[in-house]
């Protein structure tokens, strides 16, 4: 038997409450389309990515979804350095800020490649620094960016298998008689 | 309820414990094989290179899982960190049936008569506990061949001067050389090497009802889209259960083996696939779990007459790991060099195991399997830019246009390099873990750095317009290869199983896989691994008296 029954008219009352407070932030903002990252976080990491492979006569990091396949992994196997990741994005800025006046997604791609390049030197000015080094992010967000730019579309990245495409794999692999008359007709 | 008395409890379902279960239960034993993983599936990663044996930042694709398995290193400076599985310091095999027999490589070495008596040839360096087997080439050379034909070898030893004698042919003729080895073949011969394909257990054509490769990129580090490559999980495991005497159990990790006070193993104690413990009594123990968890589990196996472990009378059991340096040398060409045929790595030489000058031994050189994408990332002649657009532009020149060649170094075994229980740190099932520490021997880098001259020679020879070498440190060793730590030998006083790898002091416990290896050569040591499982199985049936088994 229960004894807590909720009245009818409580329950909906309730029921109304909560689908308000479920709608609130959609009200607010747009639905996130970021899982970990803050959409400002989101604007940084993007350009990190695409400073570390730059669209060119093929596609770059953003458009081959690096930053969807950093961020959907930091809820999953990356787990472990979502802390690296809040704080080394802050650091970014501040390194940034101290080196040019201004944000990292706001800079232009030189002064942007300046900032990676004191942080992969360790000489990167931040509080951030103090706790982490900002070394050891520029290299987990570099192996990352890596990761999701050349491995299996299937995690998020390399979409449209561009980095497949770049370099002249098909995918998933043609076996037969067709792989080796395409293969003879590459021109070394 | 207690499990029903079996003849026979094999521990891991690998390259050892595959061949020991299918040879006793066809011997007509009972046999429960305890698997710690599962039985895996092609479709589970598929080629998913970020997942897979080699490159494994998103997991474990063949176990073992990051949750509930863990180790302890100790770094030079003495102090310690955690591993887990899926971290490089944590030297992983695998976790499945077949454990790395499904995802390997897959090359078929025999290891060389010299191989097996190390120490006769080349005398003991300072810091070493180098010496010879207590078995030679041609006690276990029938042994070798029985793995060729049961398993499935493509070789032709014929074209390899150096190769040990053999009484047959291995059953399956070599893959044709892709473009890569059509390259090397001729340069090396005009250095007056002798290249031949590499053997390799993989089906060239249709062998023990599985098809023939169909040559994808996909090879070393994936279980094989038509089971074209041959491990234990696909030929004996398969034949040891359609005998109906062989269950094999997964999910199951061994925690102790139980000895009595008449030194006798009377069971192993384990936790099955839902955590729950239990006993499993038999009259033969054998252990197969790899050379880092079978000697973890004589160490944790403590009675009255064995209070530092099973075997360990003597503070053996766990010392000299050893896996293979791997030194070696890319190089860059001007023209494609890749031709997208799988495996990749097809042509070998053995000009430079033995009889190289001032040194100890040497390895086996060949070219290396395909790199995949994000592999060759990291792939880059020294002081190269690691990000940005010259990566980039280097990535798209040079993939198709790059190749390496590299080879395992015979490494001198160290006393301190060494598998532990960690006294304090735990897995999920409450088992002390395994605690590694140590180092290379120096002469292992002085053989390395000598390896990758002939192949940066050989490079050159075939036309590289720019070469580099790379030589691995002097950190511990083991990884895939590992191998030593429960070394057979006729000495208790300095080993830990007798020549038929049965552990000095308890008559029915036995090791069978690269845990007895006194050496282990310069070759990858899978097909040797075989054929010691053949060699242990066929001592317990020969000494096996129906329900009893007696020395």
């Amino acid at each position: 038997m229960l004894k807590k029954k909720l009245p009818r008219r409580q329950f909906l009352k309730g029921a109304a409450v909560a689908g308000c407070a479920s709608l609130l932030p959609a009200c607010g903002k747009l639905p996130g389309r970021w899982r970990f990252f803050t959409e400002a976080e989101a604007a940084v990491v993007s350009a990190v990515c695409e400073q570390i492979i730059p669209a060119d006569q093929d596609a770059g990091a953003i458009s081959a979804g690096v930053p969807n396949f950093i961020d959907k992994q930091l809820t999953g196997p990356y787990k472990r350095h979502q802390g690296v990741y809040r704080t080394g994005l802050a650091g970014v800025q501040e390194t940034s800020r101290a080196m040019f006046g201004s944000g990292f997604e706001t800079l232009n791609w030189d002064n942007q490649t300046s900032v990676l390049r004191a942080l992969e030197s360790d000489k990167a000015e931040g509080q951030a620094w103090e706790s982490q080094s900002s070394r050891a992010f520029f290299q987990l967000i570099r192996d990352h960016t890596m990761q999701g730019f050349y491995g299996s579309p299937r995690h998020g990245g390399n979409r449209d298998y561009v980095s497949y495409r770049m370099l002249g794999l098909d995918y998933p692999q043609v076996i037969g008689q067709n792989r080796y008359k395409k293969s003879q007709s590459r021109k070394a | 309820m207690a499990l029903k008395h079996v003849n026979a409890v094999v521990v891991g379902a690998g390259a050892g414990g595959g061949v020991v279960a299918k040879e006793l239960s066809e011997a007509g034993l009972s046999v429960v094989l305890l698997e710690r993983g599962r039985w895996s599936n092609f479709d589970d990663h598929d080629h998913d290179e970020l997942i897979s044996q080699r490159t494994t930042v998103l997991g474990n694709a063949f176990g073992p899982d990051d949750e509930r398995h863990r180790r302890v290193v100790v770094s030079v400076d003495g102090s310690t960190r955690i591993v887990l599985p899926s971290e490089g310091g944590y030297n992983n095999n695998a976790a499945c049936v077949g454990s790395g027999t499904v995802s390997y490589g897959a090359m078929a070495w025999r290891f060389m008569e010299k191989d097996f008596r190390m120490r006769s040839e080349y005398a003991c360096p300072e810091g070493s506990t180098l010496d010879d087997w207590p078995v030679t080439y041609h006690d276990l050379e029938p042994f070798y061949e029985k793995a060729e034909w049961e398993i499935g070898v493509s070789g032709d030893d014929s074209r390899n001067p150096f190769a040990p004698p053999r009484r047959r042919p291995q059953p399956m003729p070599p893959h044709p050389y892709t473009l890569e080895g059509r390259l090397i073949e001729p340069a090396a011969r005009r250095l007056g090497l002798h290249p031949f394909p590499i053997p390799m257990l993989r089906n060239t054509v249709p062998y023990g009802g599985r098809p023939a490769c169909i040559r994808c990129r996909y090879c070393v580090g994936f279980a094989c889209e038509v089971n074209a490559k041959c491990g234990t999980h696909n030929t004996v495991i398969p034949r040891a259960i359609a005998t109906g005497n062989c269950e094999v159990r997964t999910g199951c990790i061994a925690a102790e083996v139980l000895v009595d006070e008449k030194a006798r193993a009377r069971s192993v104690r384990y936790f099955d696939a839902g955590d729950r413990e239990q006993i499993q009594t038999a009259d033969v123990v054998v252990l197969s779990g790899s050379a880092t968890e079978t000697a973890r589990l004589l160490l944790n196996s403590r009675s009255r007459l064995f209070p530092t472990g099973a075997g360990n009378r003597n503070d053996w059991v766990g010392r000299n790991l050893q896996g293979h340096a791997y030194p070696g040398a890319w190089g860059l060409f001007e023209q494609e060099v890749y031709d997208d045929v799988g495996p990749g790595a097809c042509i070998a030489l053995c000009d430079f195991n033995h009889g190289n000058p001032g040194l100890r031994g040497g390895g086996m050189l060949a070219n290396e399997f395909i790199r995949l994408p994000y592999l060759f990332t990291s792939q880059r002649p020294p002081g190269s830019p690691s990000w940005g657009p010259a990566h980039k532009q280097f990535q798209r020149k040079y993939y198709r246009r790059s190749l390496s060649i590299k080879g395992p170094v015979q490494e001198m075994p160290v006393f301190e390099a060494r598998v532990e229980v960690d006294p304090a740190v735990k897995d999920h099932w409450g088992i002390p873990v395994v605690r590694l520490s140590g180092h290379r021997h120096e002469e292992d880098l002085v053989t390395s750095r000598f390896m990758a001259s002939k192949a940066e020679m050989i490079l050159k020879e075939a036309g590289a317009a720019q070469t580099w070498t790379s030589v691995p440190g002097s950190v511990l060793s083991g990884g895939q290869h590992q191998a030593g730590t429960c070394r057979m030998g006729n000495d208790p006083k300095s080993s830990v199983t007798n020549k038929h790898g049965r552990i000095h002091d308890i008559d029915n416990l036995f090791v069978a896989d690269g845990s007895l290896n006194v050496t282990n050569g310069g070759f990858n040591p899978v097909l040797t691994i075989m054929a010691l499982g053949y060699w242990v199985s066929n001592y317990i049936n020969t000494e096996w008296k129906g329900t009893m088994f007696r020395s």
